[in-house]
């Protein structure tokens, strides 16, 4: 249905960390294999050995760079589904295929019912949503609905496909609605951000920044070197001398 | 936005059609219409049969059509879905209305069912408006002129097809010329005033604001996410360079509404000698004006999430 | 509202999930895939392995479409058309072998040297290795030589282990992280894990490397480099620490030969070789007595400093002097290297200090005691939290084996190698500095159906280790002769040109396994196809035969006359052995498997089953029972259990002895592959807290080391600051000894075998035109390919089809080009047009790209106007595979002079801008598709698996 519920029990979503992301694509081809035979299935290609390849996948990867001079930054930048609060993604749709589940706020699109008229995609600022061409429905993150709850799986294994694949742990998921869960403390330890906040969808994803400089990561490391005063003879004499005394065997 | 020529056509035919079977029911309303049942018959039978065309055009254009009996379930929050059941509760007092004219059974209901075709198409076509101007995603788009635009072109165009079809029968009163300059005008200005809006706002979200790196600099993109474009690219990035596009408004300016202004206001110099000719010569120019028209509304949006897509602004 | 759809939340995933080895990259995660129905439905990292830890990296999860992609070879095949026609026609594998036979028999019974095996994908090089052994043939290596040998042999001639895969940095415990020339490499995961803690414990990362992105984005200092100056870098680092006296000389005295007396007396044969004991050992002046001692001896006091007259009265320094000489010269001044390297003096030395404040004033202490190899007990064990860690960029020079050897004595004048947060070795390693390995292959010992005495490749230690017959070299490759002395891993990017040119002689056989020399792994590759077409004025081809094995369609594939099509990882068995290239963490020894997990849908089988059935056919005797018959009859499995290279010692060490409880040495166990497959395919065992660190002088780590057969005696492992080798060649080209080089290579012998490490500039750079090629173009491997090896997969390619010319904004402006610009890029070998991406983040002297991306038409199952084809592009055609004509009219190989290293990186570039230009140049003729059935135009993998009632 197309109305959203009023709240939701909880507030599944992830939080990236754009800190530590190096745009390796894990996430993006663990989450196309994965949907591609689970919830979503499939995720099509088209031309997939031709001159033009796309196709329907719900993980995509920027690269960006940031600033300028000394400050700047490469950032690498994993873009999917934000799970908003308030998305019109839902509201648009005509057939109420597109629908936020209210137990856990997932935003999901039922693959029986949607016609792929697209107004969800035009209706969504991030670009989440991707109309799949040969099976006409329109298609995004499921946050791994089909394995969050799969008690097949190992409990441990019970996390979105994406969050089970970063290598560097860039990505976490859990209960944003909970200011106890482990994500929640990140993003308030990190000072996690909503990405086009302006827009007012209320994204449940969170992106932690970049840390910057290292004078606030270890305070310790002396940034001033220590010059020793010079005094008559070569640094060589100067280094032999200290040699010669400061072993202690 | 990648302009789909369903759509185009389906929004310029539905529109046009509408247009028609507003004035039509309007007219014959206020008894202005020749007293031909046949005639009116064919006028509402030609409305519908572009509506028709622009409805199963759309619906092909879904990717499930098969399923589309679904859309119409979600009136409540979604204007896709209004329009829908607009367009079908539309087709119920006009349908009626062409039935009753064709069999020419006179009855007290053809006023009440005309006044409520009138309705039906105002509200439709509205619809059609609002579901591209509720979208916040596309500056181009979410404006109250949109809506505007839609309803002013359907009233254009759809005057022009009357004046066209009274005129074939061999009626043509002055104020199907007049209603259809008047409608033209109204709609010229409006145009002229939408593309001023939009060229004047250069968008007031930008890639920092998107990707909520602001804190750090000027947002700049390195690598794409693939080498070719994703659906997301290719229906919403599609952009047309700003010459091209001065040229085409250009044209739409000239087939649309000059061109059909020009030929109206002779007509009514003339009289109503060549009635069919000149309501003729200015629909094809208008068809042309106005899919030019339509395809320019897509093809002038631009979709926020290109700001991920290595726009700046939008 | 209405109902919310059901949602079926506990479909299963599969009906089965198997455990193996994923074969993307040379990383070796461990993979749990799920099966349904026979086919892949999901492939995730193994939480229990220790390479991995459960995560798995953008091409393991992408696994699927390489299994499943159209470019795979169905069938053995026999070429019918011209070589590069593709023309082929498919065989039985009867009939293959038997031709390969008869080949390879015929040459074994006449000529061994004529056949040259190769190898590209190299993770089973301890069989390739003794089938060659067996063969009889000098002509064989992996493809070290022009993929990273400068880290394998600069490592393990300095220290007895490497950066690539022999050793990690402490994760858990470094608080200091820094990189050179990394981007992705072989530790792809465990690099990635890796990170992502060291950011969350706070310690800082500090990238060299004149790209910025992937690990260099997320490091908290970039810094951009000119590419090749790394050396004059580290040489400042290593000048400001002596300057500021941050040096852990214990650390020294205890471990390397800083100690060492080194003779001085320029002009004898013996000038700048360690003085020598009469027992042959080295010495040291014992501060103590006063006197000479043994540098193995435990009890002394040895100086670091003082010139001392020897017994014969000549005068010796200890290596320590001659070093800090060397670096507290104004060479090394951080100003001196500032403009030349780009990075700015103050940085420089804020760097050294922050290394020497984290190394000496944030120690680390453990409370764990262990037990050195002279038997002293230590109470603790301390750390000097630094790490390092250098691959590609510092390799793939000329001057990358001198540079390497300059970041080891970093980390070690740092007192940082296997102490708690510094860099660890990775068992087997290590091994000793260097291992006790000698080439083998002289061609006086080549005989027909004779095996090698011993395995081909190795560490000499001075000319008399050559592979040389008078002055002809034994090896195909030159191979351990005056062009390349130390080539620990061969050269295999110079065979192809070698053999065609018939210098030093004839093959009559190549015999190739998944490389793909006639694109992207060779250097000049217009040149390398004309190599491999080039024929006689009989009209036979100058390579008569050539035997190549891969699992895909590759560019190389038209090139071959036989085709052995291989399986790919999911239906293969497997070996990754402590024997070569293991999955070793820091504390454990581990090794794994790979078993089939899906049935072959085509006539393809496992390279290495192939080479021991041909083994077997061609009699070799270590597969060949005494009656003839095949000693391992159940092919890859049956050897990977049976084999013993020594007594006790396979290729696989767990679960070894007739009940399985031995670890390391014990009888072949029958069932040891169950074990393995009950384990998740791998086996792992855990050193004691004891043996942990300082394995280079562990007791504890000796004794057990000894036990499991990677080191003979418990020596241990002392760091060769001053590397004697170097210093053996360097004395012949003076004009001492029997060995000499030729005149034309004396300078250059001379000039470059340095016992201690300087910088060089590359020697490309300094044989062209001054200021002709003013900038520098190198390439990194993307994080979600690996080498060619991403095309054929439906999936990755998506993400990258065509590859862009990444240049620094500012030339972008001085060029006039924007972004996808067309532009020539020119060297002294030949010009590519390609198009251009500005960037920030790299160093603007320097022009870069991503390796591999650019395809010919004709192969990889791409349709003739993909983008790889149309706009990918390769540097390679711009990089000669021989140095520009210099002194003595000869022509070197463009590669390190000491260990042969192909020098990919010390390419030198002139660009401009190209009008209306819409692709690339070079476009080569496509190549026929070898009957491949045309790829499909659309994949709906996964449909299957749909369930209903969601």
């Amino acid at each position: 249905m197309t109305s959203l519920p009023e709240n939701t029990g909880k507030k599944l979503g992830l939080v990236i960390d754009l800190d530590i992301c190096v745009g390796c694509h894990a996430c993006a081809t663990s989450c196309k294999e994965w949907n591609t035979g689970g919830y979503s299935a499939p995720l099509s290609d088209h031309d997939p050995y031709g001159a033009d390849p796309s196709g329907a996948w719900l993980n995509r990867i920027h690269s960006y760079e940031v600033g300028e001079g000394p400050g700047s930054k490469t950032v690498h930048f994993p873009r999917s589904c934000l799970h908003c609060e308030e998305p019109e993604c839902v509201t648009v749709c005509p057939t109420g295929a597109s629908y936020k589940r209210a137990e856990d706020g997932i935003v999901l699109v039922n693959p029986d019912t949607c016609i792929g008229c697209k107004l969800c995609s035009w209706a969504c600022p991030y670009g989440a949503r991707e109309y799949d061409f040969d099976d006409g429905v329109m298609k995004k993150c499921t946050l791994c609905v089909d394995r969050i709850y799969n008690e097949t799986i190992p409990e441990e294994d019970r996390v979105p496909a994406c969050v089970r694949a970063c290598p560097t742990g860039a990505r976490a998921f859990g209960d944003l609605g909970d200011p106890s869960s482990a994500v929640s403390q990140s993003v308030a330890a990190r000072g996690g951000f909503n990405l086009l906040e302006e827009f007012g969808y209320k994204p449940v994803n969170k992106y932690l920044p970049p840390r910057t400089g290292a004078s606030d990561r270890d305070p310790a490391i002396v940034t001033q070197p220590e010059r020793m005063p010079k005094p008559d003879g070569s640094a060589v004499e100067r280094l032999f001398a200290w040699a010669d005394q400061a072993l202690s065997r | 936005m990648h302009p789909a020529y369903s759509v185009i056509l389906f929004t310029t035919a539905s529109g046009a059609g509408y247009g028609l079977m507003f004035w039509l029911s309007v007219a014959y309303a206020l008894g202005l219409t020749p007293n031909s049942p046949f005639v009116l018959f064919v006028a509402m039978a030609l409305a519908l049969l572009l509506i028709t065309i622009g409805l199963i055009s759309s619906t092909l254009h879904l990717g499930r059509p098969e399923r589309a009996m679904g859309a119409f379930s979600q009136w409540r929050s979604s204007w896709l879905s209004r329009e829908g059941v607009a367009a079908v509760a539309t087709y119920m007092p006009s349908g009626l209305l062409a039935l009753l004219w064709l069999i020419g059974v006179e009855s007290s209901l053809t006023i009440p069912l005309a006044i409520l075709s009138a309705v039906g198409a105002v509200i439709t076509v509205y619809c059609t408006g609002m579901i591209y101007a509720s979208l916040r995603t596309i500056r181009q788009w979410h404006l109250g002129l949109v809506p505007a635009n839609y309803l002013a072109l359907a009233a254009a165009t759809g005057a022009l097809l009357l004046g066209f079809l009274l005129a074939v029968f061999g009626y043509a009163p002055a104020w199907t010329a007049t209603v259809s300059l008047l409608g033209l005008a109204v709609a010229a200005a409006l145009k002229v005033h939408y593309w001023q809006t939009i060229d004047a706002d250069p968008g007031q979200y930008t890639a920092e604001m998107a990707t909520g790196l602001g804190h750090l600099g000027r947002v700049k993109p390195l690598d794409p996410p693939h080498t070719r474009p994703n659906f997301v690219m290719r229906e919403m990035g599609y952009e047309v360079a700003r010459k091209h596009a001065e040229k085409l408004r250009r044209l739409v300016v000239a087939f649309l509404f000059a061109a059909p202004g020009l030929s109206m206001l002779l007509l009514l110099t003339v009289g109503g000698w060549g009635a069919t000719l000149f309501f003729l010569l200015a629909i094809v120019c208008a068809s042309v004006g106005i899919l030019t028209e339509r395809w320019l509304f897509f093809a002038e949006a631009r979709h926020v999430s290109m700001l991920f897509y290595g726009s700046a602004r939008a | 509202m209405s109902k919310q759809p059901a949602i079926d939340l506990n479909d299963p995933v599969g009906d089965h999930v198997a455990k193996t080895t994923c074969y993307m990259c040379a990383c070796r995660c461990g993979i749990n895939v799920h099966l349904r129905d026979g086919k892949v439905r999901y492939i995730e990292g193994n939480r229990d392995h220790p390479v991995n830890q459960g995560v798995l990296c953008g091409k393991g999860s992408a696994g699927i479409m390489q299994h499943y992609s159209p470019a795979r070879l169905r069938a053995p095949m026999k070429r019918v058309g011209p070589r590069g026609s593709g023309e082929f026609e498919e065989i039985s594998w009867e009939e293959a072998l038997t031709m390969a036979t008869d080949w390879l028999g015929e040459v074994r019974a006449n000529d061994p040297k004529r056949l040259a095996f190769f190898t590209g994908r190299d993770q089973s090089q301890s069989l390739t290795g003794l089938w060659a052994m067996q063969y009889g043939t000098p002509n064989f290596s992996a493809h070290g030589g022009f993929c990273s040998v400068n880290m394998a042999a600069g490592g393990l001639y300095t220290f007895g282990g490497a950066f690539w895969e022999f050793g990690d940095p402490d994760w858990e415990l470094t608080k200091y992280f820094l990189l050179f020339g990394v981007a992705e490499d072989h530790a792809s995961n465990p690099i990635k894990i890796g990170i992502g803690h060291l950011k969350g414990r706070g310690a800082k990362i500090v990238s060299v490397n004149p790209v910025r992105t992937g690990y260099n984005a997320v490091a908290d200092e970039w810094v951009g480099i000119r590419p090749g100056t790394d050396g004059l870098f580290v040489g400042a680092l290593i000048h400001e620490l002596f300057q500021n006296q941050k040096i852990d000389l214990d650390y020294l005295v205890r471990y390397t030969n800083a100690p060492w007396l080194v003779i001085q007396h320029p002009g004898a044969a013996d000038d700048g070789l360690f003085a020598r004991g009469e027992d042959r050992d080295p010495i040291v002046f014992d501060k103590a007595t006063g006197g000479f001692a043994s540098a193995m001896s435990v009890e002394t006091t040895p100086a670091l400093t003082g010139a001392r007259t020897l017994a014969d009265g000549r005068t010796a320094r200890p290596v320590f002097e001659l070093m800090a000489e060397r670096f507290l010269s104004d060479e090394y001044a951080p100003e001196a290297v500032a403009s030349q390297t780009g990075v700015d003096a103050e940085q420089i030395r804020r760097i050294a200090a922050e290394l020497a404040e984290v190394a000496f004033e944030q120690e680390i202490v453990l409370d764990q005691p262990w037990t050195d190899w002279a038997g002293r007990r230590h109470d603790k064990m301390i750390g000097r939290p630094v790490s390092m860690h250098a691959m590609r960029g510092v390799s793939a020079h000329s001057n990358g084996f001198q540079t390497c050897r300059m970041i080891h004595i970093l980390q070690i004048l740092l007192g940082s190698i296997d102490c708690p947060g510094g860099f660890r070795y990775k068992p087997p390693y290590p091994k000793q500095a260097p291992p006790w390995l000698l080439p083998q292959g002289a061609l006086e010992d080549i005989r027909p159906r004779e095996p090698l005495g011993g395995p081909h490749l190795g560490f000499p230690l001075g000319p008399q280790h050559l592979l040389l017959d008078d002055d002809k070299p034994s090896r195909i490759d030159k191979g351990f002769t005056w062009d390349a002395p130390m080539s620990a891993h061969g050269l295999m990017h110079m065979v192809i040109n070698n053999a065609a040119k018939k210098d030093p002689y004839e093959i009559e056989v190549l015999f190739m396994y998944m490389a793909n020399m006639a694109w992207n792994s060779s250097m000049n590759v217009p040149g390398t196809i004309d190599n491999l077409t080039a024929k006689d004025d009989d009209g036979q081809y100058v390579i008569p035969k050539i035997i190549y094995s891969d699992a895909y369609y590759s560019e190389m594939v038209p090139y071959a006359d036989l085709i052995l099509p291989d399986t790919t990882y999911l239906e293969r068995w497997d070996c990754i052995s402590l024997l070569d290239r293991p999955i070793s963490t820091a504390e454990l020894a581990a090794d794994s498997i790979r078993h089939p997990v899906v049935k072959p849908d085509r006539n393809v089988r496992g390279f290495q089953e192939v080479l021991i059935d041909l083994a077997a056919r061609l009699a070799l005797p270590a597969f060949t029972n005494e009656d003839g018959s095949p000693r391992y009859p159940g092919g890859y499995p049956d050897y990977m259990v049976n084999h013993e290279r020594k007594p006790g010692i396979g290729p696989l060490a767990g679960w070894r002895g007739a009940d399985g409880s031995k670890t390391g040495q014990g009888a072949p166990n029958p069932k040891q592959l169950e074990r393995y497959l009950e384990n998740g395919a791998f086996f792992a065992h855990e050193l004691k807290p004891e043996q942990a660190y300082f394995k280079h002088a562990n007791r504890d780590y000796l004794n057990w080391a000894v036990e499991m057969g990677f080191r003979v005696e418990p020596r241990p492992t002392i760091f060769q600051l001053y590397c004697e080798p170097v210093q053996a060649f360097r004395l012949a080209a003076e004009g001492h000894g029997t060995r000499q080089p030729p005149e034309s290579h004396r300078e250059r012998i001379r000039k470059h075998f340095d016992p201690l490490p300087f910088w060089y500039a590359p020697l490309e750079e300094t044989m062209v035109e001054e200021g002709a090629y003013p900038l520098h173009a190198i390439t990194q491997r993307p994080m979600h390919m690996y080498h060619s090896w991403g095309s054929q997969n439906a999936w990755l390619r998506q993400i990258t089809a065509a590859n862009r010319l990444y240049i620094h904004r500012s030339l972008g402006a001085k060029i006039g080009v924007v972004d996808d610009d067309w532009v020539w890029l020119r060297s002294h070998q030949g010009q590519v047009k390609c198009q251009v991406r500005l960037m920030d983040g790299v160093n603007p002297d320097t022009v870069w790209t991503w390796n591999a991306i650019g395809k010919r038409r004709g192969a990889w199952g791409l349709s003739d106007d993909s983008p790889e084809a149309n706009q990918g592009f390769l540097l390679n055609h711009l990089i000669s595979e021989l140095l520009p004509e210099g002194g003595g009219g000869y022509r070197y190989s463009n590669s390190d002079p000491i260990t042969g290293q192909a020098a990919w990186f010390d390419l030198r570039v002139a660009i401009k801008k190209a009008d209306g230009a819409h692709e690339t140049e070079p476009l080569f003729e496509p190549t026929g598709t070898g009957g491949l059935a045309p790829s499909p135009n659309k994949i709906a993998y996964g449909a299957e698996f749909k369930r209903s009632g969601r």
